[in-house]
């Protein structure tokens, strides 16, 4: 009896887990059966043309230009966010009050803050829908994730460091700067992966910032269309299950791109830092 | 050995310390001399820790942490001047656990005089073999000194770190138990190396190995609940102490 119960739980565990796995194989497997037959050198990196046979590299330049823009001012306000919080803030009720906002903001629909991108950077800001307004949008949803993942790196630093630093007559600012940053750097660096990946898969905030134009965006003040914008834009009008499996191709390439050398960076700071 | 008088270098009158309102030491009185090891001995929790890094004013880093009375070092009360980091490039320290950084044994010695502004890589190559060769490591590491210092063993670590605070030339050099991370012989280098140190700095030792405080130092102070109960040339306190209490400790009766 003992063994059967053994067994049906070691049953359940790998059924569960197969389940899983396969569940996302289907997907990948899905879009690259449907998407596959699409993809050619001209297809990612030709031109749109609205007849339907023109490549999707706008979409791609746009995707690109919301990682980046987002990314450099996400960055450098989240680590000083969380630098503020974990080693200078004198740990009291504002600071926990500042915490649960951050972590209350990651559990937002990102709908609402395509609202609010919509309402305060297009129109009051008059950036208008453009790529500047969606960065913006990502900016803010992307924040809390770096501010709470460089916390955490920051905390695994041990205590041991900033004592045998300052001990030697640095500043605390040198402190930071030479040794505390330094040894939290995989973990920062993870939260900005984790980042990139959230911008390259929003659509709904983006949709509502940045538009729906197809084509090659002037300026970071043009409207424009991501990827997923537009993989669900040709599904939406024309039923392309196709066109937008190939979309969904190229931004799983994408994003496996971004983990893998996110990984390696790490892997390699690591080595030089944590021998 | 010279036998010229030997000058005070750290002076603490009726030193009183808070965590909260958890009083940690009472009315601590103790005169240090220059070029001296002086041991503080006692059981955990007895303050000896706490007192130690009232000296390079580690204790600031602790919220919560009040301080009354005084402590002139080298003429200076470092509690009333607010140049914390000068007063710990003169007063260095060494902790229970080697802490060197995730970088070379190189960078490791050469962070202090760095963030000091030194820049001029003869000059940093000079501080660094100086200082590694004064913490008697020099040969062990010469031939790696670009390579991590975490893949030295325990005992070499510490000598790095100690290497570290003497880049800093400093006077005084506090050391909090920083043998009872290693092993047996790893501590005998320490030791000696400790002994040899005493020529150029004043050190301050807290151990919890009384053979240690009486092979090492010159003079002991025995702390007891947050007071020094005894103080007195390190030969009188394990030869014909003069409080029951610190008899009681010596000759192992508790702690």
């Amino acid at each position: 009896m003992r063994h059967f119960k053994d067994n049906l739980l070691r049953g359940l565990l790998w059924l569960s887990a197969f389940l899983s796995v396969a569940v996302l194989v289907m997907i990948v497997g899905f879009i690259f059966y449907k998407g596959i037959g699409l993809i050619s050198f001209d297809f990612i990196f030709g031109d749109y043309s609205p007849t339907g046979d023109g490549g999707i590299w706008p979409m791609i330049v746009t995707t690109i230009y919301t990682v980046l823009i987002s990314l450099v001012i996400a960055t450098p306000i989240g680590i000083l966010a969380a630098v503020y919080l974990q080693e200078y803030a004198k740990q009291g009720r504002l600071v926990r009050l500042i915490r649960f906002a951050t972590e209350s903001l990651t559990g937002i629909p990102s709908i609402i803050y395509g609202l609010f991108g919509a309402v305060f950077f297009v129109t009051t800001l008059k950036l208008g829908m453009s790529i500047l307004a969606a960065s913006l949008t990502l900016t803010i949803i992307v924040l809390p994730v770096i501010i709470r993942t460089t916390e955490e790196a920051l905390k695994t630093v041990p205590g041991s460091y900033r004592e045998g630093s300052l001990a030697l007559g640095t500043t605390k600012l040198q402190t930071l700067y030479k040794v505390i940053l330094p040894s939290s750097m995989p973990g920062i660096l993870s939260g900005i992966i984790l980042s990139v990946g959230r911008i390259v898969g929003e659509s709904a905030a983006i949709f509502l910032t940045a538009g729906t134009v197809a084509a090659m965006p002037d300026s970071i003040l043009s409207s424009a269309r991501t990827l997923t914008v537009h993989s669900y834009l040709v599904t939406q009008e024309s039923g392309d299950i196709e066109l937008a499996a190939a979309v969904g191709i190229v931004l799983i390439v994408l994003i496996l791109v971004i983990n893998l050398s996110a990984t390696y960076i790490s892997k390699k700071f690591n080595k030089s830092t944590n021998k | 050995m010279e036998q010229r008088k030997k000058e005070t270098i750290i002076n603490v009158r009726d030193l009183n310390l808070y965590y909260g309102d958890k009083q940690a030491l009472f009315g601590v009185d103790l005169v240090i001399q220059e070029k001296e090891v002086t041991a503080l001995i006692g059981p955990s929790g007895c303050g000896k820790s706490t007192f130690l890094r009232t000296l390079n004013r580690m204790n600031d880093l602790i919220d919560g942490v009040k301080i009354t009375g005084d402590i002139v070092i080298d003429h200076e009360n470092i509690y009333k001047s607010n140049d914390v980091i000068k007063l710990r490039t003169k007063v260095g320290m060494v902790f229970q656990k080697p802490n060197l950084f995730p970088m070379s044994i190189y960078d490791n010695v050469a962070y202090g005089p760095r963030m000091q502004g030194i820049k001029n890589k003869k000059d940093l190559n000079i501080i660094v073999e100086e200082s590694l060769r004064g913490a008697a490591i020099w040969d062990e590491v010469k031939d790696r000194l670009k390579t991590s210092a975490l893949g030295l063993s325990g005992g070499q670590q510490q000598r790095v770190c100690i290497a570290r605070a003497i880049a800093m030339k400093p006077d005084i050099i506090l050391m909090d138990e920083p043998t009872s991370a290693l092993d047996p012989i790893s501590t005998l280098k320490v030791e000696e190396l400790i002994t040899n140190m005493k020529e150029d700095y004043t050190i301050v030792i807290v151990t919890h190995n009384m053979q240690q405080a009486a092979r090492i130092s010159d003079k002991t102070a025995f702390f007891l609940n947050g007071e020094v109960v005894e103080y007195d040339d390190t030969d009188n306190i394990f030869s014909t102490p003069q409080d029951k209490r610190t008899e009681d400790y010596i000759t192992g009766r508790f702690g």
